[in-house]
Formats: C-alpha cells, structure tokens, sequence
C-alpha cells in the first residue's frame, strides 16, 4: 500500500502518538486498580506480611492462594479462547529463564529483605502514594541494590 | 451516604482481594502481552537515572519500550492515594489474636495505617538502617531472583513456571527467617 496523501495537517505521526498515549492510559487505570486492591485486601499492611510470616492467620495464604488459582484458570480460558490482545496479537506467556541458582540465592535475598519490613515492590509504591514517606529510604536502596545486581551479575551463579 | 464511605473504608476479606489481585495477569496479557512483575521498573529507573559513562551493560537497553511499566508503577501511587490516604481503614487491621500478640512482643503497637510508627520513625537510626538494608536485599534479590512476588508469586506460579516455583518458595524461606529471627532481633536494638 502506498502511503495516504498527507492532508489536511493530520500527521500519521501524531496519530500514532494519540494511540500510544491511550495505550499507556490503560497502564496507568491497570495499575491504579492494582494499587488500590493491595490496600483493601490489606496485602501492602506490614501487620498482615507478619502474621503470613509466623504462619498466625489464613488470610495471606487465602489470598496468594485465590490469586494464583484465578490468574491460572483465567489465563488458561483467555488463550484457549482464542481472543486476541487489544493490538491484535496472539496471547502469548514470555517463558522464565531456565535454572535454580538465581532462583534460590535471588529468592532467599529478596526473601529477607521482605520479611525484614515487610514491603516488596509493589507496595512500595503503593505505600509512597498512601503518603508513607520512609519508604523513600526503602525505594532508594532499593535501586541501589539493583545497580549493585547490575555490577555483580558477571560474576555470579545463575 | 456515610455508611457507602464506610463500606469503601473497609478492608477485604481474602476471597474478595485474591482473585482480584489473580485478575491483573489476564488482564495485562490482554492489554498488550505483557508478563505483569513490578520489580523490573527498579532497572529501568536504574537506566533512566545512570549516565551513560558510568552504566553497566546490564542496563544498556532501551527501557523506552518498558514504559508501559513505569507507568502502571504510577497507577500503583495513585492506587495508594485513592485506597490508603483517601479511603484509608479506619481500624487497626483485624489480626488474629496471635499475630496481634507477636506484634507486640515486637514492642510495636497496633493502630490504623499500614505500617507502624515504630518502623517509620525517622528519629531512631535503626529504623534508617533497617529500611536501608530491607531495600538493598529487595533491590539486589529480585534482580537476581529475575522478579518479585507479582512476577513470580503471582504471574509467574498462573502460568505454571517451575523456575517461578522455585523463586516463590525460596521468598518465604527467606521471609520466614528474616520476620521470625532477624527483626526481632533489630527491633530489640531499635526499642
């Protein structure tokens, strides 16, 4: 196809640009729902990491749990379904690297530094927007940890 | 009118926030194919803010294409404002008689909000120093690890990765330790 006369001062340029800034707009509302669900399920509360961590309450477990079993199940209806992504590709699940070693240093890293105050990723955005400001000093060591990953990675099992 | 305000302050139950929570998988596939994790957004911050002399190659690439991510990260902020400052619970969360029992062998006290003044009280250096070293561990472990509770625990285990097995399991040994041994032990030097 042979591109379309330029007229009438519509750029194919800006148009595209439009229809990337809807595309992000639904990143923003995904995340905002997110958000809000960590707060009222009370997953972002540091009381309810501890409990889950001294195995004192189900509520934790009910909720990875249930959230694990609805991705799965909706996840497998949407590919089975055959219903394409919103820009028309085939649905498809970027596979995880192979191996155990990141997996279980990286993990029991990570691991203790979750239970030790009780905020991973997510809520630590969460927690800024709540207005929990001390979680800078997390989010900034944070990517000081993750920069040091960058520097190290050479030189570590994977 | 005030009981509709109540009801939105009001926590979940389990039942309600978990699939809701399970639901942003599909949802992200179907808005564009993409695997949901949150802690990437650190390496892409990482390459956003390092100058291009001092960068390691681990993050030379171009997180112009990751956007998406930040920008969910955003919603995530607003999600926290909407839920945890606007509409914020009222109460204390409602623990079990034993996990409000261990909060306060901890020497914390139970009160509303989601995390406790004793452990945002910038006048005590333990508290900088926990904070500290709980981010580092974070920011180094889930980029070894190659994600975090959503991109494991979450999307990871609803697509049945074994490698997102072996992630999710190694976090809750290594969360289990760090709750139940070391912070007692901080909170004992912070109090």
């Amino acid at each position: 196809m042979t591109s379309a006369p330029n007229i009438s001062g519509v750029h194919p340029q800006s148009t595209s640009t439009t229809r990337a800034a809807t595309g992000l707009l639904a990143y923003l509302l995904a995340g905002l729902y997110f958000g809000a669900v960590l707060v009222k399920s009370e997953a972002a509360s540091w009381y309810r990491i501890q409990e889950m961590f001294r195995f004192e309450a189900f509520h934790m477990f009910g909720l990875i749990g249930s959230a694990v079993l609805t991705g799965m199940v909706t996840t497998m209806l949407l590919r089975r379904s055959g219903l394409k992504s919103r820009d028309g590709q085939t649905i498809q699940v970027t596979a995880k690297d192979k191996g155990w070693r990141r997996y279980v240093f990286g993990g029991l890293t990570f691991g203790v530094g979750w239970g030790l105050a009780g905020v991973c990723p997510g809520p630590i955005f969460v927690l800024l927007g709540a207005g929990v400001w001390p979680i800078l000093i997390v989010l900034a060591f944070a990517l000081l940890g993750t920069y040091l990953y960058g520097v190290l990675k050479d030189r570590l099992p994977h | 009118m005030t009981e509709l305000l109540d009801f939105l302050r009001s926590p979940w139950p389990w039942y309600v926030g978990g699939p809701l929570i399970g639901l942003t998988v599909p949802l992200l596939l179907w808005l564009g194919n993409k695997s949901f994790g949150i802690s990437s957004n650190l390496r892409h911050a990482c390459a956003i803010l390092l100058p291009e002399r001092v960068r390691p190659g681990f993050f030379r690439y171009d997180w112009r294409r990751e956007r998406w991510n930040l920008v969910f990260a955003g919603g995530l902020i607003l999600g926290g404002f909407v839920a945890g400052a606007l509409l914020a619970d009222p109460e204390p969360a409602r623990l079990s008689a034993a996990g409000a029992q261990s909060i306060r062998d901890l020497g914390v006290e139970l009160r509303p909000g989601l995390v406790p003044a004793e452990l945002t009280d910038l006048g005590s250096p333990g508290v900088w120093l926990l904070l500290a070293l709980s981010g580092l561990l974070v920011g180094f472990g889930t980029r070894y690890g190659g994600g975090c509770t959503s991109g494991h625990a979450i999307t990871g285990l609803s697509t049945l990765q074994a490698p997102s097995l072996i992630a999710t399991v190694s976090f809750f040994v290594g969360g289990i330790l760090s709750a139940n041994f070391l912070l007692p032990l901080f909170m004992a030097v912070i109090r």
